[in-house]
C-alpha cells in the first residue's frame, strides 16, 4: 500500500516535471509533411547560416542588412509575403520551408537546397520562435487553389480583360512592365520603395515560378508590400485566365500560354508592339 | 405599516433616484483642441492621374494630414478615455469606412476593439486598402468598383495608418479603442466625451502628425469638466 502511494507520487512528480517540456516542444516545433522539424536544433543553424542578415534576434536587422536593397525579413514582426494563406494570416509551415527551398527572386535571399530537409525543417520551427503571434494565432486557412483550367486563346483574351478592369496595370504597367502609373510612388510597409514585377524581367516570379505559385500571388496577395490580396475579387474559374494572360507578358521566357498568343494576329501584334530588348523567344519577336 | 417604514421606503426611492442620476452617464469631459506655432500647410492633391475621382473635385482637394479651424483649431484629433475606464463589449452597429472621389470619409474613423467595420468603395476605380496595423494583423485587399464592402473587425487597440497604394495621396486613421468614450474633434475643434461615472481619468488626445497628448481627469458627480490640448505644430 505504502509502497504504492510513492509510485503513484513518483509518477506526478514525473507529470508536473514532463508537463512544461511538452508545452515548449510543441511551440517549437513545424510540419511540414512527415518532417517534424525542432527548434532547438533550428537554432544552432540560424546562428550559423541566417543571421548575419536576419540578425540576432531575427528582426532583419544583422551586420549585412545595411548592405541590401531588399532587406531581409523581420521575423518578429511575422508579416510574410510568401503564403498559401489569406491576406493578414500567417503562413503555413510548408509555406516557410518552401521560402527556404526556393529563395527570393530579385533578392539577396538565396536557395537553402544544400541543406537537408530535416535542416530547413528545424530552421522554420526556429524562425517561429521570435514572434509571439505564433503562440496566439494559428496559420490562416490555405486558399484553395482548384485544377488549372484548360488553356486556350480565349482564356489569354478572358484574361486580358481581368488585368484592366482590377487596375494591375496601374502599377504593373500596361505591358506588365512594372512601369503603371503609381509605381514610383510604391513603399512597403517599411516605408521602403518598392518596385512592383516587371513581367518581361524573366520567367520566376518572387514566390515561385509555376502557375500555381502564380495563382496563389495574387489571390493571397504579398503582405507588406502594396500588393493587395484579390481573393474577394477575382472567382477561381477567372483565375487562371489571368494567370494564362499574365504568363504572355512575360516576353522573354518560352512557356506554352505564349506560344498559343503568337499563334494569334492579335497576341502577335501585341507581343512585337513591346519592342522587347533581349533574347526573343517567340517566333513574332524581332529584336 | 408604521411611519418609520414608510420614511425609509421614502429614503431608498430618494438613494435608488440619486443613484441613477449620480450613476453611470453623468459627468461630461468637454473641450477644444488648439494648435500653437505654424502648420504645414495644406498641399493640394494632383488627381490628374485618376481621371474618373479628379472630375469629382472642380477644385482640388488638399491633404489631410493637420487640418485646423478659425482660432487655431485642430480638426480630426481622437480624444479618449485611455485609462479609468473598464473595457466594453463593442456596440452592435459598424463602423463606416468610405472611398469616394478617391478620398477617405472620414479621413480618421474611431470605433471600438471587436466592432464591425465596413469598407465601401463608391469610386469607378479600383482601390486597395492597406491598414498598416503592427500590434493587430497587417492585410491588404484590392476593391474594385461595384464590389461589396469589406467587413473586417479588430481584436486590439491600436492607432493604425490606412493607406492605398495605387492612389498615394489616400491615407487616413483608424482608431481601434476599448471602450465607447471617444470623440473626433470637429471643425471647430470641440469634443465631448458624455456619460462618464464619478471616477479618475486618463484623457488622451491623438493626432496622426503630432502624436499624442494626455491629461487626468476627476469626475465627481454630474459636472461638466472643460479642458483643453495645445498641440505644438511642425511647420513640415
Amino acid at each position: 500500500m505504502r509502497k504504492m502511494n510513492i509510485s503513484k507520487l513518483f509518477m506526478f512528480v514525473a507529470i508536473l516535471l514532463a508537463a512544461p517540456l511538452l508545452v515548449s516542444a510543441q511551440q517549437g516545433e513545424s510540419h511540414i509533411g512527415n518532417l517534424s522539424g525542432n527548434a532547438g536544433a533550428g537554432k544552432q543553424l540560424y546562428y550559423r547560416y541566417c543571421w548575419g542578415c536576419h540578425g540576432f534576434r531575427g528582426d532583419g536587422n544583422g551586420e549585412n542588412a545595411q548592405y541590401l536593397n531588399i532587406l531581409p525579413r523581420n521575423f518578429v514582426a511575422a508579416t510574410f509575403k510568401c503564403r498559401s494563406t489569406p491576406t493578414g494570416t500567417l503562413p503555413t509551415d510548408q509555406d516557410l520551408y518552401n521560402s527556404l527551398v526556393r529563395g527570393f527572386n530579385n533578392s539577396n535571399m538565396p536557395s537553402w537546397i544544400t541543406l537537408t530537409d530535416q535542416n530547413r525543417a528545424d530552421l522554420v520551427a526556429f524562425i517561429k520562435t521570435f514572434s509571439p503571434r505564433w503562440k496566439t494565432d494559428k496559420a490562416g486557412d490555405v486558399i484553395p487553389v482548384p485544377a488549372e483550367a484548360p488553356l486556350t486563346v480565349q482564356s489569354i483574351k478572358h484574361g486580358q480583360e481581368l488585368f484592366q478592369k482590377l487596375e494591375c496595370w496601374k502599377c504593373h504597367g500596361p505591358e506588365g512592365r512594372g512601369d503603371g502609373p503609381s509605381a514610383s510612388t510604391l513603399t512597403d510597409s517599411n516605408d521602403q520603395p518598392i518596385r512592383p514585377y516587371n513581367f518581361a524581367a524573366g520567367s520566376r516570379f518572387k514566390c515561385g515560378s509555376t502557375n500555381h505559385d502564380l495563382y496563389k500571388i495574387f489571390m493571397t496577395g504579398l503582405d507588406g508590400t502594396p500588393m493587395p490580396s484579390f481573393a474577394d475579387v477575382i472567382k477561381p474559374e477567372d483565375a487562371w485566365d489571368l494567370v494564362h494572360y499574365l504568363r504572355t507578358l512575360q516576353v522573354t521566357h518560352k512557356s506554352p500560354e505564349l506560344a498559343l498568343w503568337l499563334t494569334t494576329k492579335e497576341g502577335q501584334e501585341i507581343v512585337s508592339a513591346q519592342k522587347i530588348y533581349g533574347t526573343p523567344t517567340g517566333s513574332g519577336i524581332k529584336q | 405599516m408604521t411611519v418609520k417604514h414608510v420614511f425609509l421606503a421614502a429614503f431608498a426611492t430618494f438613494v435608488a433616484v440619486s443613484v441613477t442620476t449620480a450613476g453611470p452617464g453623468s459627468g461630461t469631459i468637454s473641450g477644444k483642441i488648439t494648435y500653437e506655432g505654424t502648420p504645414a500647410k495644406p498641399k493640394s492633391i494632383d488627381m490628374s492621374k485618376e481621371p474618373s475621382c479628379a472630375k469629382q473635385h472642380p477644385t482640388p482637394i488638399t491633404t489631410e494630414t493637420v487640418v485646423t479651424g478659425p482660432g487655431n483649431s485642430l480638426a480630426n484629433v481622437v480624444v479618449y478615455i485611455s485609462a479609468g475606464a473598464p473595457d466594453e463589449p463593442p456596440p452592435s452597429t459598424s463602423a463606416n469606412f468610405d472611398q469616394k472621389g478617391c478620398q477617405y470619409l472620414p479621413h480618421v474613423l474611431a470605433f471600438q476593439v471587436g466592432q464591425e467595420l465596413k469598407i465601401s468603395n463608391d469610386d469607378q476605380t479600383s482601390h486597395n486598402i492597406h491598414p498598416l496595423a503592427k500590434i493587430n494583423r497587417e492585410w491588404n485587399k484590392s476593391q474594385p468598383p461595384g464590389t461589396p464592402p469589406i467587413i473586417d473587425k479588430y481584436d486590439k487597440a491600436e492607432m493604425i495608418p490606412v493607406k492605398c497604394n495605387i492612389h498615394p495621396w489616400m491615407h487616413g486613421t483608424f482608431a481601434v479603442l476599448k471602450n465607447s468614450h471617444y470623440s473626433v474633434s470637429s471643425d471647430d475643434g470641440s469634443f465631448k466625451l458624455p456619460n462618464l461615472p464619478p471616477g479618475k481619468y486618463t484623457v488622451t488626445a491623438y493626432q496622426e502628425s503630432y502624436g499624442e497628448m494626455t491629461q487626468d481627469v476627476v469626475i465627481a458627480g454630474g459636472e461638466t469638466k472643460t479642458i483643453s490640448f495645445v498641440f505644438k505644430a511642425k511647420p513640415y
